[in-house]
């Protein structure tokens, strides 16, 4: 059962992409840098290319971390769900087979955070 | 002529059996399934009403006779702590933060448990439960009303409590506990009473209660303090009953054991969750510390929990599998929570702070297996660069649980390194959750937790901006409408404490009482 109810009970879930005004949810996380809390999560358009991501959102959101200078993008190894991943960075977000509310995470090797810390 | 004859005075029990029992009746034209409607759906089969032993033998009229006398005690020292300006006595302004927590996290949560209370009791056909829920119901509504007059003191010179409801209602991390009471009292009212009158109640309120009352004392707030004992006497008979119902539940049918085990393994861990905000409350938060989050964890649940357990282990019941998950989280907890409100000060109704050096030293021996090597460099690093002018304010919204509502800022058990990230696929979508056991609580009933409001989601939504705010003009500030929306006031109500106008007054205040200007 997928609810314990008196009477029939369907309701619509509350975060179905057709409310995000075009756009679609995306989180990101970066590995080993805990100093941002949690993931982030993004209402991008499903056409916004994902390098715009890289140069256009990320420094605004983690630049205040010193490792992020030092990133070496062509080196981040990426996960989706946890699995192995590897974005195109000249395609869409869309043709990178992201969909609405889909999890990616990076890492950087070499880089753990304030002394080590993964911080 | 007739004589007059002294009325015989009913004897104690007499009197209870009269006006508990003995108001009730069998329906004669109406069926008692239309009457109880909820009975049957959760699951739980009740053979015999009868069978159930009333936990206290409390009748109305005395309950308001000694409830009076109780609340006349507590607001004459409330009234005498006002006169003379007790507010100055605390041990420093950031104090006043855990009472701002208080008032909007908690105080909301009472009134909600009064409506709960109120609905499990008309749904019971047991007449002994069903005053017992009312009785509750009662001590409920009367808790958030004396929590909302002792703290309306605070209100008159400090920041963040003027509309503690309203936040409640929309404050991002106000939704955790919300949602946990939510949770509740739109469960049935059997789960109700597992949820509330035996996990939260029984397992867990001395997590929440203690910390908060002996955290008011040790830090000079007699308000909080005085409130914390009146309410202790109906503590004790909400525990009770909360150990009561589940006893009698189970013994009612075998049938019943597993439902209550889930209840019982998802209300714990729900309850842990919103304690989440008492662990950085104690650890961060209370200028003068009680105890750590790690001691009370293993006193008042590891030891005094475990006991209960193996008492309830003759009914089939055992502890619940997510508290080998906590053991583990007991040494980081308190550290994460405080860093996510630390990374969020920008959008919160308190005001937080980076801990002093001796703070850390206290922090690095209550927690040796984890502080130093976890959490130190980050917190010394924050201090640094707030020292430099560049404190560090996280502006971009988190992912958050879809059951639990908190932010995914827990890590793998077992490893604090790695941010836990759960998924389900349900239907068209994806649900993300921060744990095992949230994943588990969202996929035995999907479609609750699909509609689940989501402070985040509906940010992006468009659904937190005051009316009329227009999101397409250029140069709009998301944050700023979503402040205006909570009626929070942006560098007032926010921020780190450092600066703050709660600081400043307090100082100033406090200096005219004690110096010669």
């Amino acid at each position: 059962m997928a609810v314990a109810a008196v009477k029939e009970y369907n309701f619509p879930p509350a975060d179905t992409v057709d409310k995000f005004h075009g756009a679609q949810l995306l989180y990101i996380g970066w590995e080993d840098h805990l100093m941002f809390c949690a993931p982030f999560a993004f209402p991008f358009p499903p056409t916004m290319r994902f390098g715009d991501i890289l140069v256009g959102v990320l420094p605004g959101v983690y630049g205040y971390h010193p490792d992020f200078a030092q990133i070496d993008w062509a080196k981040a190894e990426w996960f989706k769900s946890g699995k192995p991943w590897q974005p195109d960075v000249e395609k869409s977000l869309a043709e990178n087979g992201l969909k609405h509310k889909d999890v990616i995470r990076f890492r950087t090797p070499g880089l753990t955070g304030i002394k080590g810390s993964c911080s | 002529m007739d004589m007059q004859v002294a009325k015989k005075k009913l004897g104690l029990k007499e009197r209870y059996a009269v006006m508990t029992r003995g108001l009730d009746w069998t329906p004669s034209y109406q069926k008692m399934e239309d009457i109880y409607p909820y009975m049957a759906y959760e699951g739980i089969k009740i053979h015999d009403w009868d069978k159930w032993e009333d936990p206290f033998r409390l009748t109305m009229d005395a309950y308001w006779k000694y409830q009076s006398e109780k609340e006349r005690k507590l607001y004459s020292v409330l009234d005498a702590y006002i006169q003379s300006n007790g507010h100055l006595n605390v041990t420093d302004a950031r104090y006043l933060n855990t009472v701002k927590l208080f008032v909007s996290g908690i105080s909301p949560l009472e009134y909600v448990a009064h409506r709960g209370f109120a609905h499990a009791g008309r749904q019971f056909p047991g007449p002994g439960p069903r005053v017992a829920c009312l009785m509750q119901s009662l001590d409920e509504i009367r808790h958030a009303q004396t929590q909302i007059h002792a703290v309306s003191n605070y209100n008159k010179y400090y920041n963040g409590m003027h509309d503690f409801h309203h936040a409640h209602d929309r404050v991002w991390f106000l939704s955790v506990p919300k949602s946990f009471f939510d949770d509740a009292i739109t469960a049935g009212p059997f789960e109700f009473m597992v949820a509330i009158g035996f996990s939260f109640e029984y397992v867990l309120t001395n997590l929440l209660f203690v910390p908060f009352v002996s955290g008011a004392a040790y830090n000079g707030d007699m308000g909080t303090m005085t409130f914390g004992f009146s309410a202790q006497s109906d503590e004790a008979r909400h525990m009770t009953l909360g150990l009561e119902v589940i006893k009698f539940i189970l013994q009612q049918d075998p049938a019943n054991v597993p439902i209550v085990q889930r209840w019982i393994d998802k209300w714990t861990w729900r309850g842990y969750r919103v304690l989440t905000l008492v662990a950085m409350m104690m650890d961060y938060m209370l200028p003068k510390r009680t105890m750590s989050w790690k001691e009370a964890w293993e006193v008042y649940f590891e030891q005094n929990g475990g006991a209960l357990f193996k008492d309830l282990a003759r009914y089939g019941i055992t502890i619940p599998k997510c508290t080998e998950h906590i053991a583990l989280e007991k040494d980081h907890l308190s550290h994460q929570a405080w860093s996510t409100f630390y990374n969020y000060a920008a959008a919160t109704n308190f005001h937080t702070w980076m801990p002093d050096a001796d703070e850390m030293e206290w922090l690095s021996a209550k927690y040796p297996e984890s502080y130093d090597k976890y959490y130190r460099p980050r917190m010394e690093f924050w201090r640094e660069e707030a020292a430099k002018g560049n404190r560090f304010y996280n502006k971009t919204l988190p992912m958050l649980c879809q059951t639990c509502q908190i932010p995914l800022v827990f890590t793998e058990p077992g490893d604090p390194t790695k941010i836990c990230y759960r998924e389900v696929d349900y239907k068209e979508d994806k649900y993300h959750f921060c744990s095992d056991h949230c994943k588990k609580i969202f996929e035995d009933e999907p479609e609750k937790y699909v509609q689940a409001w989501l402070p985040v989601h509906q940010i992006y939504q468009g659904n937190c901006f005051p009316e009329g705010t227009d999101p397409t003009v250029e140069g709009f500030d998301p944050l700023a409408a979503v402040i205006k929306y909570y009626h929070l006031e942006f560098g007032r109500d926010n921020l780190d404490f450092e600066g703050s106008e709660d600081q400043k007054n307090f100082a100033e205040w406090r200096g005219q009482a004690t110096k010669n200007a």
